[in-house]
């Protein structure tokens, strides 16, 4: 026992003065090996290992039971992380707190600038540089969700073979241009003999040329999305973001093993060939078959819906992990793992995991990607450096030659096959755009020892990355707005181009899905179809008839009516939605408004901030910093549900005008609405509208007022519901009905119109719904549920609440709260 | 292709379709692979709903007017000859091949592109986008927190800005006038949408 707790005690002290040299170092120097041991070892988080640190402590003092312990050791490692996390994290939010650093200094620049300083503290108190770096730490612990979160951080979401082309051309020829164009002329300034580096052989110039031809423009993204340059431009430079280290890993490892080869021989180049197909498509490969498991997986966990995450989190990082174990492209393969579960998965677990997954997924590449560039500069100060002004110099220059030269070069091949072709503007961005980052900084610190020039490689690509990330990112976003590269969609013309060329992109986006997805290729086109018709049946739990949307549809009511539960008593959104009618009846009076520039902006602003992006766009340009919000998708789909039921239900169709009015055939038809929504009645007919336009406009102006979501009116469906219903006593609501309903004779028509449209749903007959006249005929029928199956189904038992019966107070409150409510519009105005 | 000319046979009065529309063979295939993919119940007819089941189509804010588009007044269904007609609309406007007076405009040329876009607003066919039709879409394009208020004051704005003729109401020569220029080529050529349907359908048989 004595000897044991003797041995176990100096375990401990190595093992304390091991981790006493990474005070305060950094959260994965900590989880770096100790020294001793054989690099490749997997040794991962190491508190297991200090764990045996307590049991001995108080034998080896041999002491009495002590009152009070500390001992630091034990939980140092996971002490040091957290602080360090922590550290970054603190960092990031002081960046956002003044908004318009992050707007000219590249997130990526403050990060480093913060390192430099840490690195400078440590270096005056001769703190040991952390051994952040090692390759497997690097590689197993930053990489993986680094690159994973670049893919769910910036991905845009259109990913169809059109726009991908030029990204793999770009990231896999460009790449290799780069290198081996940047390694030759290297090579070439190497027998300069002024600059004392002719010791360089050509293999070392090309293994260098292939680090810091690793293009990471992690910076330019956040620029882009914030300008929001054209979506080509975009996805070619994420996707050069993301495939490029794959290929950078792949010459890396090829050209490490050919600088220890004293000749290169013929065949060597051609085995490196063949090498680095394998290690790409089998990257690719391992990614889809451990995608594929865990979309397998993921049908058996409808009932453990708490650990779906967990699978997805564990199989990707098995597919990177078994990747690196035959050292093929590890970050292929997670990506397209990643890629393929995404496919699958979605239709398997629930709506809560894939939220947590994202989530997650964004947290953790947040966090490698602030801590990389973190200790970028860390490393900078406290590394020892080796400065070469002719080499350094020259891998500047020619580094961004090449790259410029690849640019137009590459852009002239392929833009012959493009419809829309790279110009001079997108080119230039592109060449400029090549910011060098971690990749490279972490490809030439793993560089081994055996490497003759290894420090003056370290100081050139810090300087590299340095130059690269604070003068080229920063300049970039002027750059981009004084040469007005072509924008997705941010020029402020007048009102009317906003909204029409608005309405022509969804037009456009709609007939392309009406359309489908179209591509050249008869394999990808065999391959869907073999997917829809087995592949597909495997993964997938069961299919059935109602698609995603439905199931989501069917989520949103269930939320719509539990918010509704939550609200309703004594909320004061049940009035607001009454208070443009107020103002309403104030402004119909006046038969033209005069606007001024403030208002012209604000309208500006509302169109640009709150139109509908085109399909999932909205998702696409998710920023860092905030989480996708689908909420707009929830907008749009709680609007149109009806298309739904059509779908669904045998009901037929008549149009687009039929497609309004039957979109809330589900809600009462009775007069109630009416009591609901006079603000429009009264608008249309203050304005002397005529049959048409009342007809027209009225279906979906009761939309907009019914739609759950909106915050005014969040509590309107049931509550329409139960007055159907009669359920409320009030005689408040009873009486406006009455009066409304009496009054106006458009305002029947068009109820009654509505009715027929619901009830005609399930009549085949043809009807022309242009035809007002036509309503009353069989307005008669209020079954306006019968067509319905899914979605009415659950709603119908929530309906009849007595909480509704709080509604009237409500609406009469809500003239005394008017004031509180007026929309900002008003109260902006001069 | 065998399988074109298979497919092609099948459908009748092919070459007056392709005629008129300057749709390729293969444009017309894929277009029947498609319209048939859609057309669950095979009748040969799409209905609403088919267009409906689109699940991405069903997210769209003007989904149903686009949906509207395809059936003219008092029809309940579109066979696929119409459905190519209006397709056609989307092709990619001929430059190369110079106007020609004596031939009716072509159904992809930039006005009726244009006609097309207007006629998602003017659902009452009356040849003007009148205050609420502009209203209504614009709700349906906005979201929801914009306040009916807002709405009406944007509406009177856009139709200020473009009515030429003091009648309240936009007409399609109004319409046209707006100076689209840019953002009609961005939609129709490059931008988020350059491989839209129409664009694939033009490029992969370009001459």
């Amino acid at each position: 026992m004595r000897t044991m707790g003797g041995f176990s005690q100096m375990k401990l002290a190595v093992n304390f003065l091991t981790i006493g040299l990474v005070i305060l170092s950094l959260p994965c120097g900590s989880y770096t090996e100790i020294p001793p041991k054989p690099p490749g070892s997997l040794t991962v988080l190491p508190p297991v290992k200090p764990a045996g640190g307590p049991q001995a402590f108080p034998d080896a003092e041999n002491s009495n039971l002590p009152a009070f312990t500390m001992d630091y050791a034990r939980i140092q490692v996971p002490f040091e992380v957290t602080l360090w996390v922590l550290l970054a994290s603190f960092a990031k939010i002081g960046f956002h707190v003044y908004h318009k650093i992050t707007f000219w200094v590249p997130e990526s620049c403050l990060l480093i600038s913060i390192g430099l300083i840490v690195g400078a503290i440590m270096h005056s108190v001769h703190e040991e540089p952390p051994a952040v770096l090692s390759y497997n730490v690097f590689f197993l612990f930053m990489l993986p969700p680094h690159r994973t979160g670049v893919w769910i951080l910036y991905a845009p979401r259109d990913r169809s073979s059109r726009t991908w082309e030029p990204v793999l051309w770009f990231a896999v020829v460009g790449t290799l241009w780069n290198s081996i164009g940047i390694g030759m002329s290297l090579y070439a300034v190497c027998q300069i003999e002024a600059f004392e580096v002719q010791d360089i052989n050509l293999q070392e110039n090309m293994l260098f040329a292939a680090i810091i031809s690793a293009v990471d423009p992690v910076a330019v993204l956040s620029v882009f999305e914030d300008v929001s340059v054209n979506e080509q431009l975009y996805i070619v430079v994420f996707g050069e973001c993301l495939f490029n280290d794959a290929v950078t890993v792949v010459l890396y490892n090829m050209f490490i093993f050919v600088a220890d080869m004293p000749v290169v021989e013929p065949v060597d180049v051609f085995l490196g060939v063949a090498r680095f197909f394998v290690v790409g498509l089998g990257g690719m490969g391992f990614g889809v078959i451990f995608g594929f498991v865990a979309s397998f997986t993921t049908r058996f966990t409808s009932n453990v819906r708490e650990i779906e995450p967990l699978f997805i989190f564990m199989y990707s990082y098995l597919a990177y992990l078994v990747a690196e174990l035959f050292s093929i492209s590890s970050i292929m393969a997670i990506v397209t793992c990643a890629l393929t579960m995404k496919y699958y998965v979605e239709e398997n677990v629930s709506q809560r995991s894939c939220t947590t997954i994202r989530h997650v997924v964004k947290m953790l590449g947040t966090i490698s990607e602030t801590l990389i560039f973190f200790f970028l500069g860390v490393v900078t100060i406290t590394t020892e450096h080796e400065w070469n002004w002719g080499y350094i110099m020259f891998t500047l220059l020619l580094a961004l030659v090449w790259r410029g030269l690849g640019v137009l070069v590459l852009t002239q091949i392929i833009n012959p096959f493009r419809t829309i072709p790279f110009n001079f503007k997108d080119q230039f961005i592109l060449g400029y755009g090549g910011l060098r980052g971690a990749i490279s900084f972490a490809l030439v610190f793993t560089l081994p020892d055996s490497i003759g020039r290894k420090k003056l490689f370290v100081t050139t690509t810090i300087c590299m990355i340095m130059f690269t990330v604070f003068i080229q990112g920063i300049s970039i976003r002027p750059l981009i707005e004084f040469i007005n590269v072509r924008r997705t969609n941010r020029n402020l013309e007048t009102i009317n181009v906003e909204i029409h060329s608005r309405l022509i992109e969804h037009t456009i986006a709609g007939v392309e899905d009406l359309c489908g997805q179209w591509s050249h290729y008869y394999w990808k086109d065999k391959f869907l179809k073999f997917n829809n018709r087995i592949l597909r049946k495997i993964p997938i739990r069961d299919n059935r008839a109602e698609s995603s949307i439905v199931a989501l549809y069917k989520k949103l009511e269930l939320q719509n009516a539990m918010g509704i539960l939550d609200t309703v008593s004594g909320d004061i959104n049940a009035g607001s939605s009454i208070v443009p009618l107020h103002e309403e009846k104030k402004s119909s009076g006046k038969p033209k408004r005069k606007f001024v520039a403030a208002d012209l902006m604000n309208m500006h602003d509302i169109l640009s901030k709150n139109m509908y992006k085109i399909r999932q766009r909205t998702t696409a340009y998710t920023t860092k910093h905030s989480l996708p919000n689908d909420s707009r998708t929830k907008e749009i789909l709680i609007r149109r549900h009806t298309s739904i039921r059509r779908s669904l239900g045998p009901g037929s169709f008549n149009g687009p005008n039929e497609a309004k009015s039957q979109k809330y055939f589900s809600l009462p038809p009775g007069k109630s609405l009416d009591s609901k929504f006079p603000p429009q009645r009264l608008r249309h007919t203050g304005n002397d509208d005529d049959e048409t336009m009342s007809e027209m406009d009225y279906p979906s102006a009761r939309s907009r007022f019914n739609q759950p979501s909106r915050s005014s009116s969040r509590a309107m469906l049931p509550l329409r519901r139960l007055n159907t219903l009669t359920e409320v006593p009030s005689s408040s609501v009873v009486d406006l009905v009455d009066e409304r309903s009496g009054g106006r004779g458009a305002w029947g028509r068009g109820m009654s119109r509505l009715n027929s449209s619901s009830s005609d749903s399930r009549i085949p007959a043809p009807r022309r719904h242009h035809d007002p006249s036509n309503g009353p005929d069989n307005g008669s029928s209020g079954d306006h549920g019968s067509g319905d199956n899914g979605p009415e189904g659950e709603q119908q038992p929530l309906s009849p609440t007595p909480a509704w019966a709080a509604e009237p107070g409500d609406r009469d409150d809500s003239g005394t709260q008017k004031p509180l409510l007026r929309p900002q519009w008003k109260t902006r105005k001069p | 292709m065998g399988s074109t000319n298979s497919t092609l046979s099948k459908i009748p009065n092919v070459e007056e379709l392709m005629e008129e529309t300057g749709f390729t063979p293969a444009h017309i295939v894929r277009l029947y692979d498609r319209f048939e993919a859609l057309d669950k119940e095979k009748t040969g007819h799409l209905r609403p709903q088919d267009f409906g089941a689109i699940n991405r189509l069903a997210m769209n804010p003007i989904g149903d007017r686009i949906i509207g588009a395809f059936f003219s007044p008092g029809q309940e269904t579109v066979d696929f000859h119409s459905f190519v007609r209006i397709l056609a609309h989307f092709r990619p406007a001929d430059k190369k091949h110079p106007k020609d007076p004596s031939m009716p405009e072509p159904v992809n040329s930039r006005t009726s592109k244009l006609k097309f876009a207007f006629q998602l607003y003017d659902q009452d066919k009356d040849g003007k986008i009148s205050r609420a039709e502009l209203l209504q879409v614009l709700r349906s394009m906005l979201e929801m927190q914009v306040t009916e208020e807002q709405l009406e004051s944007i509406a009177d704005r856009t139709i200020q800005e473009a009515d030429l003729d003091n009648d309240d109401a936009i007409s399609f020569e109004e319409f046209r006038k707006v100076p689209l220029g840019r953002a009609r080529r961005l939609t129709y050529q490059h931008g988020p949408l350059q491989h839209s349907a129409p664009r694939i359908l033009s490029q992969p048989h370009r001459k």
